[in-house]
């Protein structure tokens, strides 16, 4: 599903004068949402009062939308006990056949419910409702349906003969695509018939238990989806607890290894999306006004809150101050503003302390001498804005070209042979994703083959699809998701033939 | 005047470490005694060092990008080498498990035959391993999209100690194009050190295998801490140790995997990384 940007004015010739219309705001609607003043956690089917509370936040006003439960060991605690039950006692009966069924049921309601899914992921997370509205909620659905249809076929793929799941798996998911991850982790594990406990982001829970709300429209029988709301130390629960067999995990390569390290010593098993720098190298073959706006794409999609973002700009030195040229007038049509307006690209920054970070790592690039450049926008007053921004004149040895910013800001460095673009692009401990823009196609393949990335986009840049796995090299993390290969992390592998 | 025929005094081999293709003694000058079955003093095997482990993951790491871009077919033959190499050297195989390990003579001679029979089953895989763990993905907008799996780069091993897990364990790793660095604990140093003899004779290139003889108790965890290496096998490690091996390597998240099935195609695939690439379709 691509996105394209929309344009902030457009122009008129007519009669030799030029006429420069502006987009008036349009606005939509929260009226389809209905956002309760308190949650509790999603256990066992229904709904449990939680404990202690803290707010979520709507990033673009600061307003609070509602009280989140804080999940503690007890919360965990019983979330598993149900998960363990519905496994025995439910789902690890039915055949694949019927468990299907109920994640079709799922994505039809999703799919019916998509507008409202849409407006709430806007207003909780901060991403523009185009986004949310075209990619985000269309994906999720899509991946259910997609996960429903493997339900009855998981001896054939490749994994040998009846392959087992491991029983109850806890998922922690981050805040950039809230339901998307949610989707992207409970899907496959209940096709395979694994039955789940998942917590949502901190700051973004409000899908997450609506979507708790479709499991019991679908009738999904109780304790098969659990929903603890809470922070770190509620994932650490989740982590810890000796009922989970199998972790689910995307977010910070830190926090990744922490969880790595804290099951060494277990049987757990453990997949893990983490962190990227993802270099986007443009040749000098390019189409060059695809290719920007391909890079927009890559780093601005989500105001750069995307661990596959394409976050270094690899340029071919001949055509170098072309594309930034072009970037810079393309980067100028960016609208930076209400999320709910539908002509918006860039929308809030997702917490206040992310955007702390972004700062911080942008001063950092200023401090080590490279050179900024944003357009004009008019930020809003409250909330938490960053406008997009460039650095140019970046080397391999700038913080800002070997850290995650997960920010709308895109560090530009520069090559003269093919070799040194890989070279370049490999030279990070992450590996996760990379983009590759050239009009030759032995090229396009020669660059495919070297780049050490989990995903690459030829000619495009942050496509997603539930039928391609996703995930990456070294310490960008541990197994797939998706696609015919992101079910092994869910399964234990079946009984083998041709092993003779 | 005819002399009495004096017994021939046989020649005693020095046994030393296999890094990038070359016989080296350890750096540290370390040496082991390993000895028969009946305490009879066979060799000195050398003890290696923290140091001869980082030159072996140098030479390993060196080596990669010739052999992960070699053609699969070129693998394949160069594996099917090794199966008649070591099949020409069975006896000697057989004799060397035998004397220094606690099994049997005919079950030597089983894991010896087993060993031949089984490079000529990894020989075949590596230019099938694409269709079993490959994938085209139909995805719903103008892209072909594919996925295909590649070696993940350097991978340690550490094999239980029979020497048909040992050629388990390498074959599994090399045959995708990884490289590797073999950690060889007392009990199977002898035939490890002869099966390097083979692996010189192969046209396998320098670098691919290493092997280290030495103590594990010292090198795994030296092999789990190495920031360059990617993967690590550590199926001959006592399960007690396996959560600090994987704690040391969380720090650049290692692929630590322990096969309880010594060959199959998941053995294969579980030291290989999914790629996959999305192609713009349009004229």
């Amino acid at each position: 599903m691509a996105t394209t940007l929309a344009l902030t004015t457009y122009q008129l010739i007519r009669n030799g004068r030029k006429m420069t219309f502006e987009y008036a705001p349009a606005p939509e609607s929260k009226a389809i949402v209905s956002i309760k003043p308190k949650y509790g956690h999603f256990i066992n089917g229904s709904f449990v009062a939680g404990k202690k509370h803290f707010p979520t936040i709507n990033p673009a006003t600061e307003e609070i939308l509602s009280l989140i439960s804080l999940g503690g060991v007890s919360d965990v605690d019983k979330a598993v006990a149900a998960a363990q039950k519905a496994y025995t006692k439910s789902w690890s009966k039915l055949s694949g056949k019927e468990r299907g069924k109920y994640l079709y049921r799922i994505a039809r309601i999703l799919q019916e419910r998509a507008r409202e899914f849409a407006v709430l992921e806007t207003l909780d997370n901060g991403k523009p409702i185009r986004e949310t509205r075209d990619i985000d909620i269309p994906l999720v659905a899509a991946h259910f349906f997609y996960h429903a249809g493997w339900a009855d076929k998981l001896d054939y793929a490749g994994l040998g003969h009846s392959p087992k799941p491991y029983g109850v798996a806890g998922q922690i998911i981050p805040w950039n695509f809230p339901l998307l991850m949610l989707a992207w982790k409970v899907a496959p594990a209940l096709a395979t018939g694994n039955t789940v406990v998942l917590k949502p982001a901190e700051t973004t829970s409000l899908t997450a238990l609506l979507f708790a709300e479709v499991c019991q429209q679908a009738e999904l029988p109780d304790g098969v989806v659990n929903i603890v709301t809470g922070d770190g130390s509620t994932g650490a629960a989740i982590v810890n607890h000796p009922g989970i067999h199998k972790i689910a995990f995307t977010g910070s390569t830190e926090v990744g290894k922490k969880i790595a390290r804290a099951i060494a010593s277990t049987d757990k098993k453990a997949t893990l999306e983490l962190g990227g720098k993802g270099a986007n190298i443009v040749f000098d073959d390019a189409p060059v006004d695809e290719a920007v706006e391909g890079i927009v794409n890559g780093i601005f999609f989500n105001q750069g809150h995307v661990c596959c973002a394409g976050s270094r700009l690899i340029l071919q030195e001949s055509i170098a101050e072309e594309v930034i040229e072009k970037l810079k007038v393309r980067m100028s049509k960016i609208r930076v503003g209400d999320p709910l307006d539908k002509n918006t690209d860039l929308g809030a920054i997702n917490s206040k302390e992310q955007l702390v970070k972004i700062k911080e790592l942008s001063a950092v690039g200023d401090a080590e001498g490279a050179q900024r450049w944003s357009p004009q926008c008019n930020l809003p007053d409250t909330g938490f804005w960053f406008a997009p921004t460039i650095f140019t004149g970046v080397t391999q040895a700038n913080r800002i070209a070997k850290e995650e910013i997960f920010g709308p800001v895109l560090s530009v460095l520069t090559f003269r042979t093919p070799q040194e673009a890989i070279d370049k692009a490999n030279n990070t401990p992450f590996g996760l994703s990379a983009g590759i823009w050239s009009e030759k196609g032995s090229r396009i393949f020669w660059a495919s083959q070297h780049l050490k990335a989990g995903v690459i986009w030829a000619n495009t840049f942050n496509q997603f699809d539930p039928a391609s796995p996703f995930g990456g090299y070294k310490e960008s993390g541990w197994g797939r998701e998706g696609g015919k290969h992101g079910l092994a992390a869910y399964l234990k592998n079946g009984k083998e033939t041709g092993a003779k | 005047m005819a002399t009495k025929k004096q017994p021939r005094v046989d020649v005693k081999k020095t046994y030393k470490l296999f890094i990038n293709g070359a016989f080296a003694r350890s750096e540290s000058g370390r040496v082991f005694e390993v000895s028969a079955k009946n305490g009879d003093f066979i060799a000195n095997p050398a003890l290696a060092s923290r140091k001869d482990l980082r030159d072996a993951v140098t030479a390993a790491r060196a080596a990669q990008s010739g052999w992960s871009k070699a053609t699969a077919y070129n693998r394949g033959q160069i594996l099917y080498r090794i199966a008649e190499m070591l099949e020409g050297r069975a006896e000697q195989f057989e004799s060397e498990i035998a004397l220094t390990s606690q099994i049997t003579a005919l079950k030597a001679k089983a894991q010896v035959t087993d060993a031949i029979d089984r490079w000529v089953w990894y020989a075949g895989w590596s230019d099938k391993l694409q269709a079993v763990s490959g994938a085209t993905n139909p995805v719903a907008g103008p892209f072909f999209n594919f996925s295909i799996s590649e070696p993940q780069g350097v991978i340690a091993i550490a094999s239980d100690v029979s020497f048909i897990d040992f050629i388990d364990a390498i074959a599994a790793a090399v045959v995708s194009g990884n490289t590797t660095v073999v950690l060889v604990p007392a009990s199977l140093a002898v035939p490890a050190m002869t099966f390097a003899e083979v692996l010189a004779t192969s046209d396998l290139p320098a670098g691919v295998i290493n092997i280290l003889t030495g103590s594990l108790d010292e090198l795994a965890p030296w092999a789990a801490s190495h920031m360059d290496i990617d993967g690590f096998d550590i199926s001959g490690i006592n399960k007690k140790k396996h959560g600090e091996l994987k704690v040391a390597g969380a720090e650049n998240l290692k692929r630590i995997h322990a096969f309880s099935n010594g060959h199959s195609p998941s053995r294969i695939i579980a030291f290989m990384e999914s790629k996959t690439v999305w192609h713009s379709v349009g004229v």
